[in-house]
C-alpha cells in the first residue's frame, strides 16, 4: 500500500512537472512532441536565441531607428535577467542600414550570416523591401515597427514579413476622411517626396480623393528632397488655389515646405503622415509648425505595458522614448512571445504561432493576419498646438 | 504675369544660392584644375559655425543685425581656415601626381568632413534662426520676395563684382591668372604659387561659408548632409556656365535656377532634375566649354 502510494506520487509529480515545462515553453499546437524531443535539449541549453535589430542608427533618419534598438535592449535585458526564453538567453545583433536600400541588403546578409533567428526591422519602407528578399531566402521572419508601405504585406511577395504599424493606405484613408468629413475641404493639393514611403502614401490619398465627389485634387507633384528652396512649388500650390496640402514624406522637407508657405503668407492647411509626426519636426519648423495636422499611430500611452516600457526607458536612458518606440517594443514582444509559445525558432512554426496567438503589447492585444499586418493597431489624427502634438478627436 | 514674376524670383533665389557656391568651385578649378568636392562641406561647416555663433550671441542678448553680420564673418574666417588646411593636407602633396588622385582625395575629404560633423555635432536637423530683419519697404511685396532673399541676391551680386575686380585689377589677381595659365612658367618668373593657391582656397571657402549662413537662414534648418546636394548642383551650374569662369558660374547658376523654377511652375517638379540635367547635356553638346567657358584646348 505504502509502496503504491509512492509510485503514484512520483507519477503525479512527473506529470505536473512536464505540464509546467510544456506550459512555459509553449508547444500547445498539434505536432509538438517529436520535434522538440529530438532537436531541442541539445540546442536549447547552449545556443542563445539571436534577435536581429536592423534600421537607421546613424544618418539623418537615425531618430527613427534608435528607439527600436533601445526597445529591444530593454526587453532583452529584462528577459535575460529572468531565465531568458525556455532557458535560452537572448543575444542582440544590431546592424545599421541608414535607411538606404543599397545598405540594407548588406545589413540583412550580415544578420543572416551571423545567425539571426528573427529580426526586428527594418525601419524605412525602402530599406525593408530591399532586405526582405534576403530574409525570405533564409527563412528568417522580420517584423518592422515602422515600415508602412502597403505592398510589403499586400503584394504577398514577402510571407516572412510582419509589422506592428498599420499600412499607408490605412493612413491615407484617415487623412482623406479627416480632410473631407471634418475640415470639409474642396480643393486639395497632394505632394510627395518621390520616396517609396511618401509617394506610396500620396498615391493612395490621391486615389481616395478621386474616388470621392466632394473634393478635387488640384495639384499632384513630387518635390526634390534636399533642395535649397521650394518657392516654385509653393507658388504652384498658391496658383492652384488649394485649401490644403496633403504631404507624403519625412519631416525635413515638410518643415521647409510649411515654412516657405507661411513666409509667403499662405494659411493653407497642411496634413501629413507619421514621418512628420516626430518632435524633430516641431523643433525645426518652430512657430511654423503650429496648426499642422499629422496622422500617426493611436496614442496608447495609458496602456499599462506602454507605461511600464516608457518608465523603463526613462530609467535606463534618462529621456522620453523617440519615434516608433512602442511599436518596436510590441514587435519585440510579439516575436519573443511566438518563440516562447512555440518553443521553436522554425519558420513554419513561428508563422503559425504569430497568426494564431494573441499577445499583449503596449499597442493593445494584437495578433497578425495571414498577410502580416497586425490586427488591433490603428492611426489617429494629431495637430501641433503650442509646440506639441495633440490628438484631434472627431 | 504675377505667377511668371514669382517663378522668376524663385528661380533667382535658387540661382543665387547655387552661384555663391559655384563661384568657389570655379575659382579653384580655374587655378589648379581640381574639382574640389569638399567645397559643399565647407559650405555646411560655414552654416554650422554660423549657428554656433548665433546661439552664443543670442544668449548674450545682442542686436539681430549685429549677430548675423558677426556670425557670417566668423563663419567665413573659420571656413577659410578649413579651406586653407584642406588644401595643405589633402591636395598639396598630390599636386605633382595625376589629376585623378587629387580628385579622389577631394571626394575622401568630403566624406570625412560630413562624418566628422555628424559625429562631432549631431545627426539631427537643427532649426536655424532667421535673423535677417524684415524691411518695411518690402512689406507690400512680401508675398513675392522677402528680405532674406533680397540679401542673397545682393550678396551674390557683390561677391561676383568683388571677385571680378580682384582677379582683373589687383596684383594678386594677376598672379592668379598667371598660375592658371601656366604654373611652371609663373613659378619661373617669381610668382609664389603656393601662396596664390592658398589664397584661392581661402577666398573660395569664405564665400561658401557666407552662402552657408545665408542659405541656412533662408531655409531655416541645417544638418551635416546639406552641403552634399547643394555642392553637386553648384558644380553642375559651374560646368554649365563654363568651369573656370567667374561670370560663367553666376550665369550658369541662374540659368539652372530658372530652368528648375519654370519647369516646376509650368510643367511638373517630378522631373525637375531630369530636365535640369537634360538642359546641361544640350548646352554641353552645342557649347562643350559651357556658356562662357574658354574654348582653348585642354592642357592635359
Amino acid at each position: 500500500m505504502k509502496k503504491r502510494f509512492g509510485r503514484y506520487f512520483v507519477l503525479i509529480a512527473l506529470v505536473t512537472l512536464t505540464g509546467m515545462v510544456l506550459f512555459a515553453c509553449g508547444q500547445q499546437q498539434e505536432q509538438p512532441a517529436e520535434a522538440t524531443k529530438e532537436a531541442a535539449p541539445v540546442e536549447k541549453a547552449v545556443e542563445p536565441i539571436k534577435l536581429g535589430v536592423a534600421g537607421a542608427h546613424s544618418g539623418d533618419l537615425a531618430s527613427y531607428g534608435i528607439p527600436t534598438v533601445r526597445a529591444a535592449e530593454l526587453i532583452v535585458k529584462k528577459r535575460n535577467a529572468m531565465t531568458g526564453i525556455c532557458g535560452r538567453q537572448i543575444e542582440l545583433l544590431v546592424e545599421d542600414d541608414v535607411c538606404k536600400p543599397e545598405v540594407a541588403t548588406n545589413t540583412a546578409t550580415k544578420l543572416v550570416t551571423d545567425g539571426a533567428n528573427v529580426v526586428v526591422g527594418h525601419i524605412c519602407s525602402g530599406a525593408t523591401k530591399a532586405a526582405l528578399g534576403i530574409y525570405k531566402e533564409s527563412g528568417v521572419i522580420a517584423m518592422s515597427p515602422s515600415a508602412t508601405n502597403p505592398a510589403l504585406t499586400q503584394s504577398g511577395d514577402y510571407p516572412n514579413f510582419y509589422r506592428t504599424i498599420a499600412s499607408d493606405d490605412a493612413q491615407a484613408r484617415l487623412e482623406v476622411d479627416f480632410a473631407l468629413d471634418v475640415l470639409k475641404l474642396k480643393k486639395i493639393a497632394v505632394l510627395h517626396d518621390k520616396g517609396d514611403y511618401g509617394k506610396g502614401l500620396a498615391e493612395f490619398a490621391k486615389g481616395f480623393l478621386e474616388g470621392d465627389s466632394r473634393a478635387e485634387v488640384v495639384l499632384y507633384e513630387g518635390i526634390t528632397p534636399g533642395a535649397v528652396d521650394y518657392s516654385a512649388v509653393v507658388q504652384k500650390i498658391k496658383q492652384s488655389e488649394a485649401e490644403a496640402v496633403i504631404f507624403g514624406g519625412y519631416h525635413p522637407e515638410a518643415s521647409k515646405l510649411v515654412q516657405q508657405m507661411r513666409n509667403k503668407a499662405m494659411d493653407t492647411v497642411f496634413i501629413s503622415d507619421d514621418g512628420v509626426k516626430d518632435d524633430t519636426f516641431i523643433k525645426v519648423a518652430g512657430e511654423f509648425a503650429e496648426g499642422v495636422y499629422a496622422t500617426g499611430p493611436v496614442d496608447t500611452s495609458s496602456n499599462p505595458i506602454a507605461v511600464d516600457a516608457v518608465e523603463l526607458h526613462k530609467k535606463e536612458y534618462g529621456e522620453e522614448p523617440g519615434a516608433f518606440f512602442l511599436n518596436a517594443y510590441a514587435a519585440t514582444l510579439a516575436l519573443l512571445n511566438a518563440i516562447e509559445k512555440s518553443g521553436s525558432t522554425d519558420y513554419d512554426v513561428l508563422t503559425k504561432t504569430l497568426q494564431s496567438e494573441w499577445v499583449a503589447t503596449p499597442l493593445g492585444i494584437i495578433k497578425f493576419d495571414e498577410k502580416g499586418d497586425a490586427i488591433g493597431v490603428g492611426f489617429a489624427v494629431y495637430q501641433v498646438q503650442n509646440g506639441q502634438y495633440v490628438t484631434v478627436e472627431f | 504675369m504675377d505667377y511668371f514674376l514669382e517663378l522668376f524670383l524663385g528661380g533667382l533665389t535658387r540661382g543665387s544660392i547655387y552661384a555663391l557656391i559655384a563661384l568657389g568651385y570655379t575659382m579653384v578649378y580655374g587655378i589648379i584644375e581640381l574639382i574640389n568636392f569638399a567645397h559643399g562641406e565647407i559650405y555646411m561647416i560655414g552654416a554650422f559655425t554660423g549657428l554656433i555663433v548665433i546661439s552664443v550671441l543670442t544668449m548674450l542678448g545682442w542686436n539681430s543685425i549685429a549677430i548675423i553680420v558677426l556670425a557670417a564673418l566668423i563663419a567665413m574666417l573659420y571656413s577659410a581656415a578649413y579651406g586653407f588646411t584642406i588644401e595643405k593636407i589633402a591636395y598639396k602633396p598630390l599636386r605633382g601626381s595625376q589629376r585623378l588622385s587629387a580628385l579622389i582625395s577631394a571626394i575622401g575629404m568630403s566624406l570625412f568632413l560630413q562624418n566628422y560633423v555628424l559625429l562631432a555635432q549631431t545627426s539631427n536637423f537643427l532649426p536655424y534662426p532667421n535673423l535677417v530683419p524684415t524691411w518695411d519697404f518690402l512689406q507690400p511685396y512680401e508675398h513675392i520676395v522677402r528680405s532674406t532673399e533680397m540679401v542673397i541676391y545682393i550678396a551674390t551680386a557683390l561677391v561676383m563684382v568683388l571677385l571680378t575686380y580682384l582677379i582683373k585689377f589687383t596684383r594678386m589677381g594677376k598672379a592668379m591668372r598667371a598660375v592658371a595659365q601656366d604654373r611652371d612658367m609663373s613659378m619661373l618668373v617669381g610668382v609664389d604659387v603656393n601662396r596664390v593657391i592658398s589664397f584661392t582656397f581661402i577666398i573660395g571657402s569664405s564665400i561658401a561659408a557666407l552662402g552657408g549662413v545665408l542659405v541656412a537662414s533662408h531655409i531655416g534648418q541645417v544638418n551635416f548632409y546639406v552641403g552634399f546636394i547643394v555642392g553637386i548642383k553648384a558644380f553642375v551650374a559651374a560646368v554649365l556656365g563654363g568651369i573656370g569662369s567667374m561670370p560663367g558660374a553666376v550665369l550658369g547658376s541662374l540659368v539652372l535656377g530658372w530652368t528648375e523654377s519654370f519647369f516646376t511652375g509650368y510643367i511638373s517638379s517630378d522631373y525637375e532634375d531630369v530636365f535640369a540635367f537634360l538642359f546641361l547635356v544640350l548646352i554641353l553638346i552645342f557649347r562643350p566649354a559651357g556658356l562662357l567657358g574658354r574654348s582653348d584646348t585642354d592642357k592635359v
